[in-house]
């Protein structure tokens, strides 16, 4: 089994087919749209593939830090940023294939009028600890 | 089949038990390790062997590990020759034990973090897999969590009262944050509050029992079937837990009658108010923003003063709410869904829309963020059907 991260933005991400921003759906495709999450992500529980979800809140800022004894440095939000991560599933799967398939699942979240987003997902494998046998 | 284990009771013996074993001597920490066993051996063995006495049972089997785990512990000879004798009686107990051991998790040392924690452990004797569980990180993490905790009032007396407002925020936390996980986490607050209040004489503890009954009272009428919100005014009063709702009110008006106000009994009978009436049109708003009135004269909360603009737009028209909203800063939580909220009541959506919108930028958790957007794409439609 391998662990894969699918992202979703806010924005940064390549425009969506179905590109309508939420506030101009209807109520009943928004849920809809949530509806759609909380299925899949029961489905992978079902499955045994379901590892982790989060939301993210768009907001959020910048840190380093900034010599002994002095406190971080922050800096933002920047509300020009472009890529801006929504939030995360994590998966835990046999392939890569299956990532790949399960991300174009979820892509296909209905939107305005209910088609599909086709909204851009980003999948990114989880590095893994070092194998026991190093062959 | 043997029936299992009630395990609601188990765990209500657990401040007990604990408590004896300090009382005998037995340091906090090792005390609470030993009872956590105690208590998982009584899952195991109590369906095929029920003991005809609980609490007496879990002493002794916590005894016993703890009497183990010291004599394995060659450095601490001292303690083992403490251990050997026949325990004598504690002292008379001055404060109850099960109260001492809400001042101790709730500690004034500890993290709200830590002392959640370790008030579900110690006091209401979850595993620590079922308290990570219910704050969605790993069981590893949350044992550091806790026995950094215990390590933390290591060295507290036991035998001094602490400060109820402490243990009443924590208990106020745990009602208040927490997914339900294996353990309702709502319902383990009132079972804790519940407690306390039959060892504690204090008006403040009653207020806040009164007022997780009343919230709790409505929470099934709070979400719909899609898992959404359900604004308090859209809500299907006829599913609200009236049974709940009287007791709430019961205590808080026996609490109110000994006229030590304070602000969990004022925030309760807010709730109460809002139980009180049989549809939204029938709430009594007026009532509602005097007491907003004494919640900001007690804590002098900018929280408090938001929800009373709220109560003010209600009583005296979105205008006069919006007065009162100018007053406040406006990088408050909710600010901006209160605006958003205040100008859609006054009829101007162009602005509601855009501060909706914000609103759900700015929204701390996602049943609110998609709230907050359901409302703007609610107003959008209307605007443009």
């Amino acid at each position: 089994m391998a662990k894969y991260l699918l992202l979703k933005h806010y924005r940064g991400a390549p425009a969506a087919s179905n590109d309508v921003p939420m506030d101009r759906w209807t109520p009943e495709e928004i849920s809809a749209h949530v509806q759609y999450m909380q299925d899949f992500a029961a489905r992978l529980e079902g499955s045994g593939e379901f590892v982790d979800g989060q939301a993210l809140a768009p907001g959020g800022m910048w840190v380093r830090y900034d010599g002994e004894g002095r406190p971080p440095v922050t800096d933002g939000p920047f509300a020009e940023t472009k890529d801006l991560i929504a939030g995360w599933m994590v998966i835990d799967v046999d392939s890569e294939q299956r990532a790949i398939e399960l991300a174009g699942e979820l892509s296909a979240a209905p939107g305005a009028g209910g088609e599909p987003i086709h909204e851009w997902l980003e999948v990114r494998p989880f590095l893994t600890a070092p194998p026991t046998v190093p062959e | 089949m043997t029936p299992a284990v009630d395990e609601v009771l188990l765990r209500s013996l657990t401040p007990g038990v604990l408590g004896v074993l300090v009382r005998r001597g037995a340091d906090f920490a090792a005390a609470e390790d030993a009872v956590q066993e105690a208590l998982v051996e009584a899952v195991r063995s109590w369906p095929a062997d029920p003991p005809r006495d609980p609490k007496g049972w879990l002493v002794t089997v916590a005894w016993r590990r703890f009497l183990d785990a010291t004599r394995a512990d060659t450095a601490r000879r001292r303690r083992e020759e403490l251990v050997d004798e026949e325990p004598a009686p504690g002292p008379a107990p001055e404060v109850d034990d099960t109260l001492q051991l809400y001042f101790l998790c709730a500690h004034p040392s500890l993290s709200p973090s830590s002392a959640v924690a370790l008030t579900l452990r110690a006091v209401g004797g979850l595993t620590t897999r079922q308290i990570a569980q219910a704050y969605l990180v790993p069981e590893a993490t949350m044992a550091q969590r806790i026995s950094r905790a215990k390590r933390s009032v290591s060295g507290v007396r036991f035998d001094r009262p602490g400060d109820v407002a402490t243990v009443l925020r924590v208990l106020y936390l745990v009602f208040n944050e927490g997914y339900s996980g294996d353990v309702d986490l709502v319902a383990e607050a009132i079972r804790l509050t519940r407690q306390l209040a039959a060892v504690i004489d204090h008006p403040e503890v009653a207020g806040l029992l009164a007022l997780m009954l009343l919230h709790s009272a409505r929470r099934a009428a709070r979400t719909a079937p899609d898992g959404s919100l359900v604004p308090l005014a859209e809500q299907d009063r006829s599913r609200w837990d009236t049974a709940a709702i009287a007791e709430g009110v019961e205590i808080l008006q026996t609490a109110l009658a000994r006229d030590r106000l304070g602000e969990f009994q004022a925030q309760a009978a807010i709730a109460a108010l809002h139980a009180d009436a049989r549809s939204a049109e029938e709430t009594d708003w007026v009532q509602i923003v005097e007491w907003y009135d004494e919640l900001v004269r007690l804590t002098g909360s900018p929280v408090a003063r938001l929800n009373r603009a709220v109560a003010v737009g209600e009583a005296d028209g979105p205008r006069a709410g919006l007065a009162a909203l100018a007053a406040l800063d406006d990088s408050l939580p909710r600010y901006t869904a209160v605006a958003a909220y205040l100008h859609e009541r006054d009829g101007d959506l162009v602005t509601a829309v855009r501060r909706y919108v914000e609103a759900a930028q700015l929204a701390t958790d996602a049943a609110e963020r998609d709230h907050l957007t359901r409302q703007a794409a609610r107003l959008n439609a209307r605007r443009s059907g």
